[in-house]
């Protein structure tokens, strides 16, 4: 069986031409990214061939900027706590859907997922329609409101994924011998899908760091950081430190979703071990 | 099991409080008043429901246009997106052997950094005095630069199919993985070649996947309005920014709120149309 497995794989055609697009198309999706890099060491103002010779005056100068980096703490503000809201929440929408059998489950689920597919910039305009008639001011809090909304599914798909790939029986004895509930879920489940909450998280913070299309919507006088990089746009002159701060932005972000999807796999090697 | 119950309850009220609230109250508050016939006074006083906004709407042949343009663009994005998608995630699967993990990872990176970064890099790329003119002029290629890249159609497509490439590999190769590699084996032993047992054998048994990838694209895509914004200019427009429009530079909410409606029943019918041929939770595991 093993032998006609690779002869298989060697007799299909022109494996080289696969591995040769997958390397061009990875070049290609880089490549845009590599720009921005590149152009944030650029010793000019304007996004043009030929370089002007290296810099890093672009990075110092950002920290001279106090609206570049209060629009970035704004974004870390909202993105941490849009990010915790979002992880309570929809932990407990996946501890009901996988710990308890109830009528309207099929509707929860739905509920918890339809943000993933209604258009942003109807649900954005709709929250603003909301804050207006209720008479809340726009703030780095309608923000966060709207990011919670929006990080919720993918929080809810991650802590399903673990919840359902543990063996249930340790909550069972300790259901016999006679814990309530309340302990099971505090003293049981939660550290077992610590590193999936956690993995959510971070995936959650990263959602609202990134976000835009709401923000520029419910963002008051308080940009986060995107609506403040959107609205300097018009200025070529400030696009160079603009650059040099997305680039440290991408940077951040990247480590943390790297390290959301080294905790999730450790959780998940630990639950195959466990189970 | 009064235990129980007071754990569902304290489990069950917040986050269904949270989402009726921020997500199912404003778009029934969108609905009544896409039912408005202007904006005159609080927007909490009482109106008369009227159909008025929704005949202005069927009565103006742009908006459809527009609607119908945002549809055929997320088409192409979409079908684009899956075919360019579709030898990367048969690599993953069938080629990168060991390296699969760290293949996988490298695809991802582009995707996991700031989507506003990515279209924007974009506009940086395209533009008049951008990166790849000024490029081409410094090379000596072209003399004059090439105008018409950006703000156009085709920049938005070109775009978004660049956005969403890595993230429709994802389901493709987890349709692929699906796949009982008795069957590849069957066919070999039987003389298939191999080109036919691509063919009868592994396509279809990928379409689940594949269309999933398809949906997954292209319903985000329809009610797009970032990129248009910042890639399409005037010229590339779509659906979505004559309601971001509508509730910033002309101030009409109702007409905008009507038009967000008919955005939202399009998108309902695109995903209950998706969930009727794909099963989410079967290419889930």
């Amino acid at each position: 069986m093993k032998i006609h497995a690779s002869a298989a794989a060697i007799a299909l055609p022109r494996p080289k031409v696969l591995t040769a697009y997958f390397a061009v198309l990875i070049i290609l999706l880089y490549l845009p990214l590599a720009v921005l890099f590149l152009f944030s060491f650029n010793n000019g103002t304007s996004l043009s061939f030929p370089l002007q010779g290296l810099t890093l005056h672009w990075y110092e100068k950002l920290f001279d900027s106090p609206e570049i980096l209060r629009a970035a703490r704004n974004s870390l503000v909202v993105a941490v706590v849009s990010g915790s809201f979002a992880t309570i929440l929809g932990t407990a929408v996946a501890l009901l859907l996988t710990r308890f059998r109830f009528r309207g489950e099929g509707f929860l689920f739905a509920l918890a997922m339809l943000p993933l597919v209604v258009p942003i910039v109807v649900l954005a305009v709709a929250l603003l329609v909301l804050f207006l008639t209720a008479g809340i001011d726009r703030s780095l809090w309608t923000v966060a409101i709207g990011h919670t909304v929006v990080a919720l599914p993918f929080v809810v798909l991650i802590v399903t994924a673990r919840l359902t790939g543990f063996d249930p029986s340790l909550e069972e004895a300790a259901m016999d011998l006679g814990a309530s509930y309340r302990k099971i879920i505090v003293a049981i489940i939660l550290p077992l899908i610590a590193p999936a909450v956690i993995s959510a998280w971070l995936v959650a913070f990263t959602v609202s760091l990134d976000e835009f299309a709401l923000a520029l919507f419910l963002a008051g006088n308080e940009p986060t950081f995107p609506v403040y990089l959107f609205s300097q746009l018009r200025f070529a002159s400030r696009l160079p430190v603009m650059i040099a701060l997305a680039v440290l932005l991408m940077m951040g972000t990247l480590l943390l979703v790297l390290i959301a999807e080294w905790i999730r796999r450790r959780g998940q090697r630990g639950a195959v071990v466990k189970g | 099991m009064l235990g129980q119950r007071a754990s569902f309850w304290a489990l069950y009220l917040p986050p269904v409080c949270w989402v009726g609230l921020f997500f199912l109250v404003p778009i029934v508050l969108m609905f009544a008043l896409s039912f408005r016939a202007d904006m005159q006074g609080d927007l909490l006083s009482l109106w008369w429901p009227t159909l008025a906004q929704y005949e202005a709407i069927a009565a103006v042949g742009s908006y459809w246009r527009l609607l119908a343009i945002s549809i055929v663009m997320a088409l192409f994005v979409a079908l684009l997106a899956v075919a360019l998608a579709y030898p990367i995630a048969y690599f993953l699967v069938f080629r990168a052997g060991r390296a699969a993990a760290l293949c996988l990872v490298i695809l991802l990176i582009p995707f996991w950094t700031s989507f506003l970064l990515r279209v924007m890099s974009w506009k940086f790329l395209l533009g008049s005095e951008g990166v790849i003119n000024s490029f081409l002029m410094y090379l000596n290629v072209i003399a004059e630069p090439l105008s018409g890249m950006l703000y156009s159609r085709k920049a938005v497509i070109v775009t978004l199919v660049y956005v969403w490439i890595p993230f429709a590999a994802l389901p493709i190769s987890a349709g692929l993985q699906r796949i009982d590699s008795d069957l590849l084996e069957a066919a070999a032993d039987l003389g298939a070649p191999p080109s036919r047992s691509f063919w009868a054998i592994t396509f279809p048994l990928s379409l689940p996947g594949v269309l999933a990838a398809f949906f997954m694209v292209f319903i985000p895509t329809v009610g797009e309005y970032v990129t248009p914004l910042l890639i399409g200019g005037s010229q590339g427009s779509m659906y979505g920014n004559i309601i971001q429009d509508f509730f910033t530079k002309a101030a009409n909410w109702p007409r905008g709120a009507a038009l967000s409606m008919v955005m939202l029943a399009v998108t309902l019918i695109l995903v209950a149309v998706a969930a009727r041929l794909v099963n989410v939770r079967r290419l889930l595991g």
